[in-house]
């Protein structure tokens, strides 16, 4: 451990610990533009100087090693100087537009030449122009403003993993571009519009619409995926402007996916603000009386096992409780909040948790990915992945479809049979990675939707479970378990939680959807279930609760608006089993009201009056129906039981990718219109600036 | 004795004569009242009257919506929105000034970079509904428009002195 003294203060820093981080270890700010903690290093904006002991020169802190019996100071007329002499020079170039610079309040180089700069400038010539580059729909670019950093350039090749951005000329004529003019294709590049220290790389959708210090900030959760992101919503009065990341290194570090950033828009578009039913075959706006008198005539006389309840991928765990006190009260045993068909059951927590913790994958050796496409079903595991891949000694196995996800992968097989064999033997490729996985000494597995979603997904879970244990991938003594199912809806684990599945004799989705169409099933809650195939659902009688008007909302004879995730407070649980709590940033359009209470208010109507009248009491319940959802922020680990669920035959099928459109998986991101422009771009392969051939 | 002073005061008027005395001697000083509004008294380059929005001589609109104004205004009066305009620069879509509101620090003029936003020399606004008062980025353009020579020459009257 080398011992340095900074400033007359003794520190002692990790070895391999630079001088900068010693410095803040003592608790010294030094001001840097290129040091990122999560980038390798470059030391190129020598913004960090501090003076060392026997050293003529100034040194760039955020590049030399910390060494034992350094002496570093960080206050002297040296230091200050050459934080003048640095910053004037940054200035040269760099343009005086900050009035109408979207960076303008949260600049790092203004903030830094605020404190450290020099008071004037003695550039009397011409700055240099540079043109701007074109980064597809999301990002906007000033290239005047760059000050070479190269943030960006480490950050997509680095922890992007796609080689699409870098750096062409030197010093003052350098400029940072794709070389042929294209837009970015990951799916993680909103991330550089925060790296950027300066505002040469905006976000596009937001640009010049708001200020910062205009916007009110609240601290919310992703509902995009299961990662469930720690977010910022922006809003200034009843619109959110932006989202942006919040520290939490056990889920997303400071990262977020294009999809989480660019779905504001979504919020106001296509919203349901009033309550509809259906009178003469077409939806007419009513009020909540209404609405309400009409659901009430159309349970009359239907019986509990008459009625179905679906659930989406974005309800909250609030709205759940209400809707399984609800069913119960009417004695339906039809609740189902697994809209793909997922065959995880509730009840066991650790056959169906992502048990390693997002976090903890970089503690792995070997991966194995059985039908999951983390890149698409949860990016930022796919960047915990490839961080860990990054720092070597790691290997990935799949078994299922190809995709590129930015670091090697093994391909073993393409379905079940190749998880067969390779408890058995297995062949080839599949026997060297046996015996990885073997010799691992912390293994893990993570088995997606492609895999437990479909018919057979049941057998398939029995037989991801067998495998588990031939290959000793939990390990109880060793505090290691790598047994890990990838979720793709905010929704899933905390209904899995709370025991959302059918009941005794109750049916789940496909069932539900079965009954309804031969009218067995009079009576069919869509509470946010938009992703499942509601076509002839004539039959009975439709109930969509939800925000958008998508899918549910077409074949609807009632429409009772509900709140998105902005627009309540409400607790999400991610696929680690972690409960986060979002708050409310604005609120609901028009009439639409938060959904547990929507529900709340119908229960009193259909006389059944269920007990639960303000937020703490819908917490308190959800409390004693699962315990882990009142450990709000913490993970507790789920015991493993070794028994292997029941499951019958595997078909020997190969597993089919679970996400078609990475941009368009829910309504919220169906309805934004920056989504839409992505899909186009980057699923469907209409990248117009790149083909170079338009026009 | 001095009740005497007293009754003898009250008997001779002392108090209305010094009081005509008074009037008689300002009937013979300069005048100082103005025959408003048919004569007007002078303003300072730096008085603060009503806003306006500028333009460059080339017509364009010099606001540039950094919202500086916005913020600094310690009535909260204006209220901006911004977008980008189709040629890709920065403008303002919406700039509303509630002149019932405004407590004419001139604050905005110092903040803006562009000398967009000034307080002009006009005192004379006043309006028959208070509606009248809720300036629209018309009416301010269309102010800057009328004023814009005394403007001018306000600000480079004082700018030797900033
Ligand atoms: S664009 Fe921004 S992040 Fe990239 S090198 Fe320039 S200043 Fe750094
Ligand atoms: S922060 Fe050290 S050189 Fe840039």
């Amino acid at each position: 451990m080398p011992k340095l003294t900074i400033d007359g203060q003794e520190v002692e820093v990790p070895p391999g610990s630079t001088v900068l981080q010693a410095c803040e270890a003592a608790g010294r700010e030094i001001p840097v533009f290129c040091y990122h903690p999560r980038l390798n290093i470059a030391g190129n904006c020598r913004m960090c100087l501090v003076e060392m002991e026997k050293s003529p020169k100034p040194v760039a802190s955020c590049a030399m090693p910390a060494a034992d019996g350094m002496v570093i100071k960080t206050d002297t007329p040296m230091v200050h100087k050459a934080r003048k002499g640095v910053l004037e020079m940054l200035l040269i170039n760099h343009p005086l537009d900050c009035p109408i610079c979207d960076q303008g309040g949260e600049c790092d180089l203004q903030d830094i030449t605020l404190f450290y700069g020099p008071d004037h400038s003695r550039y009397q010539e011409n700055k240099r122009p540079v043109t701007d580059k074109y980064l597809g729909p999301l990002i906007s670019t000033h290239m005047t403003r760059c000050i070479h950093c190269t943030r960006c350039i480490r950050f997509i090749n680095e922890v992007a993993g796609v080689e699409e951005l870098g750096a062409v000329q030197r010093g003052e004529h350098m400029e940072i571009t794709t070389w042929v003019e294209k837009a970015l294709t990951s799916e993680m590049s909103g991330n550089i519009v925060d790296l950027c220290p300066v505002g040469a790389l905006n976000s596009k959708p937001y640009e010049y619409k708001a200020r910062t210090w205009e916007l009110k900030k609240t601290e919310s959760i992703d509902v995009m995926d299961a990662v469930g992101a720690n977010i910022r919503l922006d809003s200034r009065g009843p619109e959110v402007m932006r989202v942006l990341p919040r520290l939490n290194e056990d889920v997303n570090e400071e990262w977020i996916s294009d999809k989480t950033r660019f779905n504001y828009d979504g919020l106001k578009r296509r919203r349901l603000d009033v309550p509809m039913t259906k009178k003469e075959g077409k939806l007419q706006p009513t009020d909540w009386r209404g609405a309400f008198g009409a659901i009430r005539e159309g349970l009359d006389g239907v019986p509990g096992q008459q009625v179905g309840f679906i659930l989406g991928d974005l309800v909250d765990a609030e709205t759940m409780v209400l809707v399984k006190e609800l069913a119960s009260a009417l004695g339906s045993p039809n609740v189902d909040c697994r809209q793909d068909g997922a065959k995880l059951t509730s009840g066991d927590r650790a056959s169906y948790l992502f048990n390693t913790g997002i976090g903890r994958l970089e503690e792995s050796d070997a991966v194995l990915l059985v039908g999951a496409n983390p890149r698409w079903e949860a990016p930022l595991v796919n960047t915990r992945l490839r961080k860990r891949y990054r720092q070597g000694g790691f290997k990935v196995g799949r078994v299922g479809p190809a995709f590129d996800l930015t670091y090697p992968v093994e391909e073993l097989g393409a379905g079940p049979e190749t998880l067969t064999a390779m408890i058995d033997q297995g062949l080839g490729s599949q026997i060297a990675f046996a015996d990885v996985l073997r010799a691992a000494s912390k293994p893990a597995m993570i088995v997606g939707p492609g895999a437990y979603a479909r018919a057979d997904g049941g057998a398939v879970l029995a037989l991801a479970h067998r495998f588990a244990a031939a290959f000793n991938i939990v390990r109880p003594d060793a505090g290691w378990n790598g047994f890990n199912i990838l979720h793709t809806a905010a929704s899933r684990v905390g209904g899995l939680e709370l025991g959302l599945v059918p009941g005794e004799g109750g049916l789940d989705v496909a069932g539900m959807l079965a009954a309804a169409r031969s009218g067995e099933i009079k009576v069919l809650f869509l509470v946010g279930a938009d992703e499942v195939d509601l076509s002839g659902l004539e039959k009975s009688f439709v109930i969509y609760v939800g925000s958008h008007g998508d899918a549910g909302a077409k074949v609807a004879d009632v429409i009772l608006p509900g709140a998105a995730y902005a627009e309540k407070n409400a607790t999400y649980v991610n696929m680690e089993g972690r409960p986060q709590r979002s708050k409310l940033a604005i609120f609901p359009p028009g009439e639409a009201k938060e959904d547990w209470k929507i529900f709340r208010a119908l229960s009193e109507v259909l006389g059944h009056t269920i007990p639960l009248n303000a937020l703490p009491e819908v917490r308190g319940r959800m409390a004693e129906l699962a315990p882990t959802l009142a450990r709000i922020d913490e993970v507790v680990p789920a015991a493993w039981t070794g028994a292997i669920p029941v499951g019958g035959d595997v078909v020997n099928q190969a597993f089919a990718p679970a996400i078609e459109d990475f941009y368009l998986t829910n309504p919220i991101a169906r309805a934004s219109g920056i989504l839409q422009e992505c899909s186009r771009l980057f699923v469907d392969g209409h990248d117009v600036k790149a083909t170079g051939t338009h026009g | 004795m001095l009740a005497l002073d007293r009754v003898a005061r009250t008997v001779l008027w002392q108090e209305l004569v010094t009081g005509f005395l008074m009037t008689l001697r300002y009937m013979f000083k300069r005048k100082v009242t103005l025959n408003y509004p048919y004569e007007k008294s002078p303003l300072s380059p730096r008085f603060r009257g009503e806003h306006a929005l500028r333009r460059y001589p080339n017509g364009e609109e010099r606001c540039i919506a950094c919202k500086l104004c916005e913020a600094i205004c310690p009535a909260q009066a204006i209220t901006i929105e911004s977008e980008p305009r189709a040629d890709g620069s920065r403008r303002t879509t919406r700039y509303d000034i509630d002149m019932t509101k405004c407590i004419y620090c001139g604050f905005c003029e110092e903040a803006c970079p562009v000398d967009a936003i000034v307080e002009g020399p006009n005192l004379e606004f006043a309006t028959e509904t208070r509606a009248e008062l809720f300036y629209s980025k018309e009416k301010l353009l269309a102010n800057g428009e009328r004023w814009e020579r005394e403007i001018a020459a306000n600000l480079a009257a004082d700018a030797p002195y900033r």
